[in-house]
């Protein structure tokens, strides 16, 4: 159930140029979240910019009624919000999406994820170290100067990977080459990925190749982010072309079983 | 303080209520608020058979509004009869049915079931800018809309509202060639035409190319067609466009609105229709309003 809060930033650290952490006290939300759900957020009182900004959660403090989220400052929208204070109350909606993360079961999980896509990750990742599962964690950044929360999935992985596209820091090359290599050796009974479009593209026909349950967090524009609007649609893999049938990123999602959209 | 009207046979207690397309069914806002709040809900644009709806993107935020190209996504009217209205009907308000289909043939047979459930209305959608077939096609003549509306009185004894487009050069004849044509009530706006090109691929950020335009920042062509078409018929007129508070339904009930629908509002406040409700009722206050009946076509023209 999604609740609306006017929730006070109790913290706020800017991590690169362009990328913040908030944390607020949101323990309605707390309370109900999951690792893969995502909130809304207006950012002003005014009609401009008109709709809320859908953005994924980073870290859930139980115990504090505390919620983290990261974003990139990329328009209008997300350079308002990163110019809110500490004190400030967040106009927010939450948690949203029914599809969540889900790591029953399994006993060691990759977890793959590049550029900002990696911040819903890191709940998830949390739980899944707390519930005893191996975590070997994947993460593709395209400099140096794009890498970040590395200290953050270092603590809440068993194995953690780190790759840069042009081998300033780290390894190499694209996070999912590593994946694929670990797959056997790792003994990796399901994936986890965020991230952009040709990253999860990747995952998505490897797990199928390798037959690995695989789970991936899809974003689409979006309206009202509760389901009425029907705005943020996917096509589901089993419907034909002509026929094209679709899901909703905020109602099914925002995660899916990568087999069961196409992407 | 009266705030119930009738509107064309439907009795409501507010006169707000919620626009088709914004509000699904009800069921993702009734975790908000008891919809019993509300005046009526209007709902989903529902067709005889499911409909998949367009390919995304189908949303993209404007200046002070939103362009949508969802393509009437619904599953289907017996979908709804078995899921949705059941639902529905728990709560104590006014439920009208959008209806929307690619022939009048399809109209007539989608009206033919609706007529015979538990519903308080039907608002005939002769007005959706984003399908192929059907909807706004019909919407944008004087003769298509008279024999749509028309053809679906014959098998509709319930109150028959038709919703229609501003994408016309002369909205009061449209609405005219309704009232002719045996409809109850009319309402309007729908969304504009519109479109929005991301510079940088050199595209229409839509897939569909173009969509409908709705929010606050279509509310001043809004209200001045509820005007002109309140000057033209007879019949009632539920009036939309870009409404997120009281101050703005009041507005389009000085115009002429007999009772008004919030939209794209929705979308940034899940509460937005019942704190409008308030609204309306502290303006009666303040303006010491008894019935407000009072409002309905006030407006002083300099």
């Amino acid at each position: 159930m999604a609740n609306l809060l006017l929730a006070e930033l109790v913290n706020k650290v800017q991590l690169k140029s362009d990328i913040y952490k908030f944390s607020v006290k949101a323990p309605e939300i707390v309370k109900e979240a999951k690792p893969g759900n995502f909130i809304e957020i207006r950012v002003s009182e005014q009609t401009e910019p008109f709709l809320r900004r859908p953005i994924s959660i980073y870290n859930l403090d139980k115990e504090n009624g505390i919620l983290e989220f990261i974003f990139q400052v990329k328009g209008k929208g997300t350079s308002i919000l990163a110019k809110k204070q500490i004190g400030d109350k967040i106009d927010i909606i939450g948690p949203l999406g029914y599809g969540t993360f889900k790591t029953e079961g399994y006993k060691n999980i990759a977890i793959i994820g590049g550029g900002i896509g990696v911040f819903p990750l890191y709940e998830l990742s949390k739980n899944a170290k707390e519930d005893n599962i191996k975590v070997n964690t994947y993460l593709g950044f395209r400099n140096k100067e794009n890498v970040v929360l590395e200290e953050e999935f270092n603590k809440v992985s068993d194995k953690l990977i780190i790759t840069t596209d042009d081998g300033t820091y780290k390894e190499k090359g694209f996070a999912i080459n590593f994946l694929a290599e670990d797959i056997e050796k790792e003994k990796i009974d399901a994936i986890f990925a965020c991230g952009p479009l040709p990253m999860l593209k990747a995952v998505q026909k490897l797990s199928i190749e390798k037959q690995i349950p695989c789970q991936i967090s899809l974003e689409e524009k979006m309206a009202c982010g509760l389901g009425a609007c029907l705005g943020c649609a996917v096509k589901t893999a089993q419907s034909p072309k002509e026929a094209p049938e679709y899901v909703h990123v905020c109602k099914i999602g925002p995660v899916f079983n990568a087999i069961d959209v196409e992407i | 303080m009266n705030t119930k009207i009738n509107f064309a046979g439907i009795e409501m207690k507010n006169p707000v209520t919620v626009a088709s397309g914004t509000f699904g069914y009800g069921r993702e806002y009734s975790q908000f608020f008891d919809l019993s709040k509300l005046g009526g809900i209007i709902t989903k644009g529902t067709s005889l058979k499911p409909r998949n709806g367009n390919k995304p993107p189908r949303v993209c935020e404007t200046a002070s509004g939103v362009l949508n190209s969802i393509g009437l996504q619904n599953p289907g009217v017996e979908y709804f009869a078995e899921n949705d209205l059941p639902f529905l009907r728990k709560f104590d308000t006014a439920i009208i049915v959008n209806a929307c289909g690619s022939s009048i043939e399809e109209y007539v047979e989608l009206c033919k079931i609706l007529n015979t459930l538990d519903i308080d209305g039907v608002e005939l959608n002769l007005s959706c800018p984003n399908v192929k077939e059907g909807c706004m096609a019909f919407g944008n003549t004087y003769d298509g809309v008279e024999r749509v509306t028309s053809e679906v009185r014959k098998v509709l004894d319930k109150p028959l509202i038709v919703k229609l487009t501003p994408n016309v050069t002369d909205i009061a004849s449209i609405a005219k060639a309704v009232e002719d044509a045996g409809a109850d009530a009319v309402s309007l706006i729908n969304t504009l035409l519109g479109m929005k090109i991301d510079i940088y691929k050199k595209k229409p950020v839509l897939s569909n190319n173009t969509g409908g335009l709705s929010g606050p920042a279509i509310k001043p062509i809004a209200v001045r067609m509820v005007y002109q078409v309140a000057q033209a018929v007879n019949i009632p007129i539920l009036g939309m466009g870009g409404i997120i508070n009281g101050e703005d339904a009041i507005e389009f009930m000085l115009a002429g609105a007999a009772a008004v629908s919030i939209g794209a509002g929705n979308f940034i406040n899940p509460y937005i229709s019942v704190s409008t409700v308030i609204g309306i009722e502290n303006y009666m206050k303040e303006q010491n309003i008894d019935d407000i009946k009072d409002i309905i076509g006030k407006v002083k023209m300099n």
